[in-house]
């Protein structure tokens, strides 16, 4: 436990992304199995236990610690686990520290009334960190920065594989990875994974820059819309169903409708929407759907979950992505049109001439569902991850806006001395007092070092209040922000809120009066 | 003679605890007329009285921080030394919070009334340790009186640093300091644990530090980390107010690692909203271990809590058969360390 509790404790205090896969990869790297193998299940969200609550927690402090200084420790500390771990009272012990494994497993073999025992037993052998080590683990969200694809990123470290090659295997693995250890160490073959419904790493796009369009020879490509809803990878092998996000998240849970539509055994690529009529839904109404653990039927009937599919990596047993794209694409047609999966059609191939009449289409492309199009070469094979090459998305150009600085944040990190989050606004007119400034937004990226150290320094000069570490400033600076699109939206006072919001320029020489009004911001939202 | 009780004597005022038959006041939130002071901390010891009694450690730091004040009677009382206010005798104990604090012992007609100031039980390498004063009320601080809290051996937070400065020797390690006390400690603390290196300390250090160098506390080689060249600091140690490392002064640093030392770093959250990468537990207030064994100590019947979490040293202090009461003081600081 001892590693492991060090382990958490530093990643929660490493501000880096750098700085924590080296955490982990250091720990990885020095830990025997089967405890690495455990921790790294904690990290990825893959331990459970079912006999340890946080309502035993509080049971096994409340025998031990007076429940009102536990009530107000708890009011201050805000964390049940830490709570628990700093306030525990030690008796005195002969015990060690247990090992990570045998936590695991002697809490997987307990039944449900020898689990107190064994938590106390071990609280009083640990100190605070290995008590809020332990607690963490066991009542589940270790909550110190790191998402799945992260830990897994640093296991692929360990011996310079990429993620996506310890993606592709995650899902035909068990508890506690040893294969995979000796696999990423070099002293054991790839394991050899039926894979079943599990995850394949998805193929991504790079953007393509305007000036590298004419170089590009059109004729190799195929092209079709970027649809504006979330990439998902749909799994339907032996009775058993999934639905992931590009990251590999399994988001099942929160489409069951798509999940009843699965009647097929073959993993398909495609973009998640919300179809209304045949007509795509705006984005805010997929977002409804998004990030749930269950859904109700008013929600399936509201906004109803369909998927537009780009390609099929495998259709029963065989895996078609060694295939060229023109060859899946036939594959994938002549499948959708024998099975023909409710919720879902084919996004369509667009015909592609010359780059002139596609910057013409793109450009017109207005249709709030659309983001833009994607370039794929017609002999490109399905490769995990973002090979530089075979596909491009081309989005179209951004909306902008010029807008006024109202306040400013402190950022994180290398940025914690740097007004560096920007909350900006437009004008509105108000019946009284002429037009006052309503906050559209929030923007941190766009502007180069130098440009941070100027804006800051112009915060600091036009501060007119502060509110811990947001300073208010004096109207006086203008940004153009650009964006993908504009929404209504209750949660700003303006009414509406942007998509991706950056800053484009910075208008130094620009006078505020001359920003947008509210207006333009209500025209830019798409019917 | 009947013994008065403790409160018709000593009364909480809105600028502070007065003590009635010697007609002054224990560190007074406001200028008055005469005023006793327990230690140098600015919520404590603050400028603009008449008449100023205090150690002579203490009456340095206030010269240090406000100047000589014109017209002002200082009186210096070493620790253990009577002194007769009016009818009440007076006299100093080492707290062991920072150099020269001190709790005032104060007897009237038989009554006695320890105020404890802010102090804390461990050692201390900067100022002689608490000692317990028997009393009929003991008036205690309450900064830390939560379970949760419980401060480790400053062994291994200073130990934890050293490792740090050990695995990123590229790196500079900035650890956030209040100016009086905890600097001085921290150094110290890393003298003892070999450290013998320069260390470059924020320009508000500085007096301070001179200071303890002068009352006897040798604190190795200082250097201002004033106009310096971003390399130099590379691999050091600079100590600097916790105010002026989250501020543009940090950026003369090289991809600093932002350490704070305070018992507030107890709690991860808290330190972590602080953008805080190494938190070091370090305090100069007694945790609640201590708080509860010094009223084990000095056994008074009644205790008055100050300032901190009252409410949950005083249910403490009740579930001990000890009378317990927070006196409501104002104007002192939340995070005071």
């Amino acid at each position: 436990m001892k590693p492991f509790a060090a382990l958490l404790d530093a990643l929660i205090f490493m501000p880096s992304r750098n700085g924590k896969l080296r955490l982990m990869t250091e720990y990885f790297v020095t830990t025997p199995d089967p405890d690495r193998g455990y921790a790294l299940a904690a990290l990825t969200g893959d331990l459970n236990f079912r006999g340890a609550k946080p309502a035993l927690v509080r049971q096994l402090v409340a025998e031990r610690v007076d429940p009102e200084l536990f009530g107000w420790s708890y009011d201050f500390v805000g964390d049940l686990a830490e709570t628990a771990a700093l306030i525990w009272p030690e008796r005195p012990t002969n015990r060690d520290w247990p090992h990570l494994a045998e936590v695991v497993e002697a809490l997987n073999g307990a039944g449900r009334a020898e689990v107190p025992a064994l938590l106390a037993g071990w609280l009083d052998a640990l100190d605070a960190t290995g008590r809020w080590a332990l607690l963490k683990l066991i009542t589940g969200g270790l909550r110190v920065g790191v998402s799945a694809r992260l830990a897994k990123t640093a296991v692929a470290a360990i011996g310079g594989q990429d993620v996506a090659e310890v993606e592709e295997v995650w899902h035909g693995l068990t508890l506690p990875y040893e294969p995979l250890f000796a696999w990423v160490e070099g002293r054991a073959e790839r394991p050899n994974v039926a894979a079943g419904a599990g995850f394949r790493p998805l193929m991504l796009a790079n953007p393509l820059e305007e000036r590298d369009a004419d170089s590009l020879d059109i004729a190799l490509y195929r092209a079709e819309w970027k649809w504006d809803g979330i990439r998902v990878q749909m799994a339907a092998k032996g009775g058993e169903r999934r639905i992931y996000s590009r990251t590999g998240d399994d988001i099942s849970g929160a489409f069951p409708d798509l999940l009843e539509a699965m009647e097929f055994d073959a993993v398909v690529d495609g973009e998640l929407l919300v179809l209304r009529d045949g007509a795509v839904a705006p984005f805010n109404d997929l977002q409804q759907r998004l990030n749930r653990k269950s859904v109700t039927a008013k929600m399936l009937r509201d906004y109803p979950a369909h998927v537009r599919l780009y390609d099929l990596l495998f259709e029963e047993e065989e895996d078609l992505r060694p295939l060229s794209f023109d060859a899946r694409r036939l594959r994938l047609e002549q499948w959708h049109g024998r099975v023909a999966p409710k919720r879902t059609d084919l996004s369509p191939l667009i015909p592609v001439s010359d780059i002139e009449s596609l910057r013409h289409l793109r450009a017109g492309a207005r249709d709030q569902s659309i983001e833009g199009l994607m370039l794929k070469r017609a002999d490109s094979p399905y490769l995990a991850g973002r090979p530089k090459g075979p596909w491009f998305k081309w989005k179209r150009d951004p909306l902008t806006l010029d807008v006024v600085l109202m306040y400013a944040q402190r950022g994180h990190g290398k940025r914690s001395s740097f007004y560096s989050d920007y909350t900006f606004g437009v004008w509105r007119e108000e019946a009284a007092g002429g037009p006052i400034l309503v906050p559209v937004g929030k923007a941190y990226s766009g502007f180069t070092d130098e440009e941070l150290l100027r804006i800051d320094k112009w915060v600091r000069a036009h501060t007119t209040n502060r509110f811990g570490p947001v300073r208010e400033v004096e109207p006086g600076l203008v940004f153009e922000v650009a964006f993908d699109s504009a929404h209504p939206s209750p949660r700003h006072k303006s009414g509406y809120a942007l998509r991706f919001p950056r800053i484009h320029r910075i208008r130094w020489d620009k006078p505020i009066e001359e920003a947008d009004r509210i207006e333009a911001v209500a025209g830019l939202v798409a019917v | 003679m009947r013994i008065p009780k403790p409160e018709s004597w000593v009364e909480v005022r809105p600028e502070g605890l007065y003590v009635r038959p010697g007609r002054f006041h224990v560190d007074p939130t406001r200028p008055v007329p005469k005023a006793v002071i327990t230690h140098g901390h600015a919520d404590h010891a603050r400028a603009g009285h008449k008449a100023v009694l205090a150690t002579p450690g203490t009456l340095a730091i206030m010269a240090a921080r406000y100047g000589v004040e014109e017209g002002q009677a200082r009186q210096a009382l070493s620790y253990g030394e009577p002194v007769n206010i009016g009818e009440v005798e007076l006299r100093l104990h080492p707290a062991g919070h920072v150099l020269g604090s001190a709790q005032v012992s104060l007897t009237y007609r038989g009554s006695r009334i320890v105020v404890s100031g802010d102090y804390k039980r461990r050692r201390d390498p900067t100022c002689p340790p608490f000692e317990p004063v028997p009393c009929d009320v003991f008036v205690t601080e309450a900064t830390f009186a939560l379970p949760v809290f419980r401060h480790p051996p400053d062994s291994e937070e200073i130990g934890k640093l050293l490792h740090s400065l050990a695995l990123f020797p590229e790196r500079a390690h900035v650890v956030g300091v209040y100016a009086l006390g905890k600097a001085q400690r921290v150094i110290r603390l890393l003298r003892e644990a070999g450290y013998d290196a320069p260390i470059f300390i924020h320009g508000a250090l500085q007096g301070l530090c001179a200071l303890y160098e002068a009352q006897g506390v040798a604190l190795g080689p200082l250097l201002p980390a004033l106009a310096r060249e971003k390399e130099e600091f590379r691999g050091r140690l600079v100590l600097a107010p916790p105010s002026a490392i989250a501020d543009r002064w940090s950026r003369r640093l090289p991809e600093p690692v932002t350490a704070v030392a305070s018992g507030w770093m107890r709690v991860r959250q808290r330190a972590k909203q602080r953008g805080v990468e190494l938190p070091l537990v370090i305090s100069d207030h007694a945790d609640w271990d201590e708080l509860c064994q010094t009223l084990a100590d000095v056994g008074a019947p009644e205790i008055w809590v100050t300032h901190g979490r009252e409410e949950a040293l005083v249910h403490h202090a009740r579930a001990q058969g000890i009378r317990a009461r927070a006196l409501a003081l104002v104007g002192f600081e939340e995070e005071g360390q």
